[in-house]
């Protein structure tokens, strides 16, 4: 939802057929795509229920890794494959509580308190080697996840049991050296996250702002910081909200862990309108010469038409179908909000300038190196939050292979969504992840009804996968070329 | 010490660490009582096997594409006409008509296929290249990625009659196709010289269900059993092998040569000579993929089976680090990087197997190996370029 960064390609067109002509442009690989699944789905045969349902499980899934891919972009870097190293130190820590025995949510805090430092730690060091190879992040970041990969392997393999003692039979293979194939989450840490109740998470967030304020209000007793009334007005919601959860009518609702789409969707619905309605007020104030209120109005349009259209009987009862898990929608809105909210503050600003121009940024006087390190570092960080979310809903950790592919696939899904090397927002990450995941559900199917063969549909799937990332490498290097050529032409 | 010093830069920090590993890797072995015979064998195959495909990354690193991780367009090239071959020689009934001669009709035919297609996708993968001049690392590495997926959707859906290839049951090729009743052998194998082969026959040729087939025992000078001690000569792939070095070496030195090479050295300077940059880099590539599949089929007469589907897909990583490895750079490679480079590397993971077995038996350890060694060294090669050749 970046109109600036969104618009700062396209220019507005006067001519409203050039217009959508562009529009169309910019969106070719999402339309190719949405056709695609499309034919696939027609082909498939398969229940739209049954297709919806794995879609909204699969976003929870895998939505947090797509969007921790945004950062890097937004610093120049391109897409980080090198994630792969963010996964890989989710799953050691996860191996490591699982091994100890630690249980549920608070087994799950406990890895991410071990994961985030061990990933904090990674992404420092490749934001270092990165910094030694700039302008080849991509590359490098590929083979970084396979190199790392193998030490990943030696460590599995040779060193848990071989060196570090390690024993129990349940984990460790039988000649006492290395780590079995897959370890079963079941009734350790599987939906640790997805379970997580309405209610808990409502305390979770008390018990935050508070901290919060807590705080910032010790900074203002040392003449740090000014305490702002705005601070205490969020804490006195936040209390409120809280209070609310008291009343016997609304608690009812609350010790669900899961929240059906009739509800999450006019919420939705709602958010988009209100965000839209409040561009369209602050432009009339403070008027922007990229503005397109058009836009605006067209997505409030769309959106009524959306909630208008979820009252018809069909589509009400697949509506109602489809229960969200509510943690991680929530840390999904929550990195969205993060990755916007970056981008106002003054490191996002850098960023930004960093991944315009590194010459200029370093005349501006911005620490290139060390703002191209924090962003590997918090998009490592992210990374492997995302890959604890995976793994807890999954329920079974493959040791070997649950890191493979994540790199590959993130990068997929968002270029699905019609990002660019250079230009990446929420709102590509979201769609993205969903075509993508929605042809990983429908082609095996389509592929068995076209060809009486499942794996045709498997092999499809993998090659629209490398073909995505391959065709909009190619496009953007070929993009970036034509203006050098223009100059050199001169 | 400064000659110590010398020393050292001149063979480069990394190769100094890894032959002195491979060095220390055979001591060992040797210590642990494994067999010299087979170990120098084992070793010595390896690097013939792999050499080729190595060989290939040095006209891409010299006309100026970088190092060639597209190198899987070459070897998907050189299994399709592999496959085609094994297919013709059967249906034809070729074994049954030519006798032993059928084997190198079939390896001829091979590589036929395979150069024709090879230097027609390696051209066109040039022209896609000189699009994307600066990226090409990048690029070429998805595209190496697409052509295998590509292509497994191709091998499934074939529809062939060879036992050797299709699946017994179901549609599709097999994963891995035996060379056995085909060119599996004949430049390494001391075996295929040895005793007769049965072949099973074509049935819409011939109702007699299969033929013995004897190589005349006059070629076996092409794979040489030194005094039956286990310790083989694979003579005719090393002759390939010198062959296609030669090749190369000859056309760097003649006119197109030089021209190439200069387009890979320095852009500017030679399109101000009134040289086509950008045809030489297409001359290049495509030369480069031929070179790759040739190499693969040359891999799979050693190996004695066909790998399809995903198993070609690290063989690019594979390739680049032995070159850089052997002392390549980004932007430079001769045909002696090739050689050195592919002897550290296969020799440590053929003598890495035996001894990891002997010592911790975690038979995985030698893939760990590959890919921290080779990713390892590319990550170096790539840092030392300070991004290489991307602008």
């Amino acid at each position: 939802m970046n109109k600036k960064i969104a618009n700062t390609v396209t220019n507005p067109h006067n001519n409203f057929s050039e217009r959508i002509k562009t529009l169309l442009f910019d969106n070719k690989v999402m339309i190719v795509f949405a056709f695609l699944c499309f034919g696939a789905f027609m082909v498939s045969g398969m229940q739209l229920e049954a297709v919806v349902g794995e879609v909204f499980t699969r976003i929870a899934r895998n939505g947090f890794t797509v969007l921790s891919l945004l950062i890097p972009v937004f610093a120049g870097m391109g897409l980080n494959f090198g994630i792969v190293i963010g996964a890989i130190a989710a799953q050691i820590s996860v191996f490591a509580v699982v091994y100890w025995r630690f249980t549920g949510l608070g087994g799950m805090m406990l890895a991410v308190l071990l994961a985030t430092p061990m990933a904090l730690l990674f992404g420092y060091l490749v934001g270092k080697l990165f910094n030694k190879m700039k302008g080849a992040e991509m590359i490098a970041g590929l083979i970084m996840g396979y190199f790392a990969d193998g030490l990943y392997q030696l460590l599995f393999l040779v060193l848990i049991g071989g060196v570090i003692p390690a024993t129990d039979p349940r984990y460790i293979i039988d000649g006492g050296m290395g780590v079995k194939n897959a370890i079963d989450l079941t009734g350790s840490l599987k939906y640790s996250i997805d379970r997580v109740r309405i209610i808990d998470l409502a305390l979770g967030l008390l018990i935050l702002v508070a901290v919060i304020t807590v705080v910032k209000l010790i900074l203002h007793l040392q003449k740090r910081r000014r305490i702002k009334t705005k601070d205490l007005i969020i804490f006195a919601i936040a209390v409120i909200f809280y209070a609310l959860t008291y009343v016997p009518a609304i608690e009812k609702h609350l010790f669900a862990d899961r929240i059906n789409l009739v509800v999450a969707l006019p919420l939705f619905l709602l958010f988009v309108i209100a965000r839209n309605v409040l561009a369209i007020y602050k432009n009339s104030k403070k008027p922007e010469p990229n503005f397109n209120r058009s836009r605006n109005i067209f997505f409030i349009a769309l959106s009524i038409v959306a909630y208008i259209l979820s009252y018809v009987p069909s589509l009400e009862s697949l509506v109602m179908s489809i229960d969200l898990p509510v943690l991680p929608y929530v840390l999904i809105t929550g990195l969205c909000a993060f990755n916007n909210g970056l981008l106002n503050t003054r490191l996002g600003q850098n960023m930004r300038t960093v991944g315009q121009s590194q010459t200029v940024a370093a005349a501006s006087g911005i620490n290139v190196d060390r703002t191209r390190v924090i962003a590997m570092m918090l998009s490592t960080v992210l990374a492997c939050w995302g890959q604890l979310i995976y793994l807890q809903n999954i329920g079974t950790f493959s040791t070997y292979g649950a890191h493979l592919q994540i790199g590959q696939f993130a990068v997929a899904a968002l270029l699905v969504g019609g990002a660019s090397v250079s230009k990446a927002t929420n709102k590509q990450a979201l769609i993205g992840v969903t075509l993508f995941h929605l042809l990983f559900i429908i082609a095996p199917q389509a592929g068995n009804q076209l060809f009486g063969d499942a794996q045709v549909g498997e092999y499809f799937r993998v090659f629209v996968s490398y073909g995505v990332i391959a065709l909009s490498l190619a496009m953007h290097a070929w993009q970036r070329k034509k203006p050098l050529e223009e100059i050199s032409a001169d | 010490m400064t000659g110590l010093k010398n020393f050292v830069e001149k063979a480069g920090l990394p190769r100094l660490i890894i032959g002195s590993f491979f060095v220390v890797l055979i001591i060992v072995a040797l210590a642990l009582g494994l067999n010299p015979q087979f170990l120098f064998s084992d070793i010595i195959r390896r690097w013939m096997m792999y050499s080729i495909l190595v060989l290939a990354m040095v006209p891409g690193v010299q006309c100026g594409i970088g190092l060639n991780f597209g190198i899987s367009l070459g070897v998907v090239s050189g299994l399709l006409g592999a496959v085609i071959a094994m297919e013709v020689s059967f249906v034809n009934g070729w074994f049954y008509h030519f006798g032993a001669g059928a084997a190198w009709l079939t390896l001829l035919l091979a590589l036929a296929i395979s150069i024709v297609v090879s230097a027609l996708v390696g051209a066109a993968y040039g022209m896609l290249l000189n699009r994307v001049k600066g990226s090409e690392m990048t690029v070429s590495t998805y595209v190496g990625f697409s052509s295998i997926a590509l292509m497994n959707i191709v091998w499934i859906m074939l529809r062939f009659k060879n036992g050797q290839l299709k699946w017994p049951i179901g549609s599709g090729l097999r994963n891995t196709a035996s060379l056995q009743e085909s060119f599996g052998g004949l430049l390494s194998d001391p075996a295929v010289y040895q005793a007769p082969r049965s072949i099973t026959v074509y049935e819409g040729i011939s109702d007699i269900g299969s033929v013995s087939v004897q190589q005349p025992k006059s070629l076996g000078f092409l794979a040489i059993d030194v005094n039956n001690s286990g310790f083989v000569i694979p003579l005719g792939l090393i002759l390939v092998f010198a062959l296609c070095c030669l090749i190369v070496w000859l056309f760097f030195r003649s006119k197109a040569g030089i021209a190439l090479s200069a387009a890979g050295e320095n852009e500017l300077f030679t399109l101000s000579n009134g040289i086509n940059v950008d045809r030489m880099r297409i001359f290049g590539t495509s030369i480069s993929t031929v070179l790759g599949a040739i190499g693969i089929i040359m891999y799979a007469q050693t190996y004695g089976f066909l790998q399809l589907y995903n198993a070609p897909l690290m063989m690019g990583f594979t390739a680049v680090a032995s070159v850089l490895l052997g002392g390549a750079t980004v932007t430079r490679a001769k045909i002696y990087n090739v050689i050195i480079g592919t002897l550290l590397f296969q020799g440590i993971l053929t003598v890495a197997l035996p001894v990891a077995n002997e010592l911790v038996n975690v038979s995985a350890l030698p893939e760990v190996t590959r890919m921290i060694i080779s990713n390892g060294i590319i990550l170096y090669a790539l840092s030392k370029t300070r991004g290489g050749n991307q602008r």
